[in-house]
């Protein structure tokens, strides 16, 4: 059962798990991790454990989704049974439908979509443990997947969450400060065309409030970002590092 | 969906608005003329029908008894759910909602819940075991585009015409009693979308607008101008300096809507 604490922020303005208010949890990201995919990543943010793996450009199915100027992309966001505390029915749930909708819709502007016409490409996403922003999750590490296909792209997408906890504007709340927070604000970006992606929010805030929230989890994405770089470039260090040795054998 | 415009009207709407000018003659952050008529639908608890130019939807709702979430134990629960009846467009098909309806749902459902427009607390019957379920059924009759303004004016005005019945609880039985009353409303959330057209903002977008828009942006906004709710759309993207401004605009809109809905 979740025991309810007390205090979300202590006195020293520290949270429960110990974090500052515009404090990132740890972030661990993989790169070429399903091998049957032709990309995908893995993502450890906090305690949310996410793979996403793409498929495509392949034939479109049912066909009569094929665009003549463009590719389909299709998204699906999944949470496994046993990824939340009480068991998750498998069947796809209305949350996430919509997810699926908003994620796609924020990974669609950094792709090449007229590159590929009458095609169709997969993304498929799978949350194997869930602990508050996953979506977020889940577009940090779709966007490596995608990169990782070689699909050509305009941008990477890094997305982060910032949130109202008692009475402070904090960065990437986990899931108890976001059940007892008060407002909970997604945010995608497209760090090199300074484009924003994906933008939800529930909770209530005031405008300047919003404003706040906005830039620090905007100021999270920036840093989330250098870490998905870093982890695209170590995938292919490391293939050709195995290409070396391969040749001096 | 399918885009039903062709591309010289598309490019004509984008020239347009570039010139902070709009096919039907409004400004952009301009409304389409608005009407709202309530009680229509006898038979349901509650009942709107709104009309955003010619975008027509009803929502009907409906009051029944049943189980509080075991989350919250205390309050009564609130289900939105909204219908794209094949009559309101060619591109709407019948069938099991897609991702565009339940979007839509629960869009309004954010609104509502988020601002806390339904005193919840009121709809109890027995702690943890019997409350009131409020439903909400959007039915979009005529899509002309803004679904999202038009459905989440229409719930709230069916919410304010909600009557529940009167009962009392004797040795453990409830008894309904003649007589009702209202659904007890503690807010009243105003939803404003945004389509992005070039590199403009555009307040309630038309059908043909939403073909041609990268991207929309919806904001709901209680009574003491808090955001409440945010839902960005579409295949676009937006700078983050505007949606700081299209957080400004949807508040202005929704403190000029208020004083006409007298909300």
């Amino acid at each position: 059962m979740n025991d309810k604490p007390e205090k979300l922020i202590d006195k020293k303005g520290l949270r429960l798990d110990g974090r500052k208010a515009d404090e990132l949890r740890p972030v661990k990201l993989e790169v070429g991790v399903i091998p049957n995919a032709d990309g995908s990543a893995y993502i450890e943010h906090g305690k949310n454990k996410i793979l996403a793996a793409v498929y495509g450009p392949r034939e479109v199915h049912p066909k009569h989704l094929a665009l003549q100027d463009r590719t389909v992309i299709k998204c699906r966001y999944h949470m496994a049974p046993f990824s939340v505390q009480e068991r998750k029915s498998p069947a796809p749930s209305r949350r996430e439908i919509e997810l699926s909708k908003v994620i796609r819709e924020s990974l669609e502007p950094a792709v090449f979509m007229e590159y590929y016409p009458r095609t169709m490409v997969d993304v498929f996403i799978e949350v194997l443990q869930a602990d508050g922003g996953t979506r977020c999750a889940s577009i940090t590490a779709a966007a490596l997947a995608l990169a990782d296909s070689g699909i050509p792209m305009r941008d990477l997408v890094v997305a982060c969450a910032a949130g109202k906890v008692e009475d402070t504007i904090a960065l990437d709340l986990m899931d108890t400060e976001d059940k007892l927070g008060s407002a909970d604000v997604p945010v995608a970006l497209m760090p090199n065309l300074n484009a924003v992606t994906l933008l939800q929010m529930d909770g209530i805030l005031s405008h300047e409030e919003f404003e706040t929230a906005v830039n620090m989890a905007l100021e999270g994405c920036k840093k989330i970002y250098t870490m998905q770089k870093e982890a695209l470039k170590t995938k292919y260090v490391n293939v050709s590092e195995e290409i070396k040795e391969e040749a001096e054998e | 969906m399918a885009s039903i415009i062709t591309r010289v009207k598309q490019k004509h709407i984008t020239q347009l608005i570039e010139k902070e000018k709009r096919l039907d003659g409004r400004d952009l952050t301009d409304y389409r003329e608005m009407k709202i008529e309530q009680g229509i639908i006898e038979r349901a608890e509650g009942s709107a029908r709104v009309l955003l130019g010619k975008t027509e939807v009803v929502v009907g709702t409906k009051i029944e008894m049943g189980e509080p979430f075991p989350d919250t134990p205390n309050e009564g629960v609130l289900t939105v759910n909204a219908e794209l009846t094949p009559i309101a467009s060619p591109a709407f098909e019948a069938g099991p909602p897609d991702e565009v309806s339940i979007e839509l749902a629960r869009i309004v459902d954010r609104g509502i819940r988020e601002s806390k427009a339904i005193d919840t607390g009121k709809l109890v019957i027995e702690q943890g075991k019997k409350v009131f379920v409020a439903f909400v059924d959007i039915y979009v009759l005529n899509h002309d585009g803004n679904l999202i303004d038009a459905s989440a004016l229409a719930a709230m005005s069916a919410l304010l015409n909600t009557k529940m019945s009167n009962y009392e609880v004797k040795e453990g039985e409830i008894k309904i009693k003649p007589g009702y009353e209202p659904l007890p409303i503690k807010k009243h959330p105003i939803t404003v979308t945004m389509a992005k057209i070039g590199n403009r903002l555009v307040v309630d977008p038309t059908f043909e607008e939403e073909q041609v828009m990268d991207a929309r942006i919806s904001f709901a906004i209680d009574e003491d101008h808090n955001i409440c709710a945010i839902q960005k759309g579409g295949s676009g993207y937006f700078e983050p300096n505007q949606v700081l401004e299209a957080a400004k605009m949807a508040k202005e809109k929704a403190k000029e809507l208020r004083k006409k809905l007298n909300w």
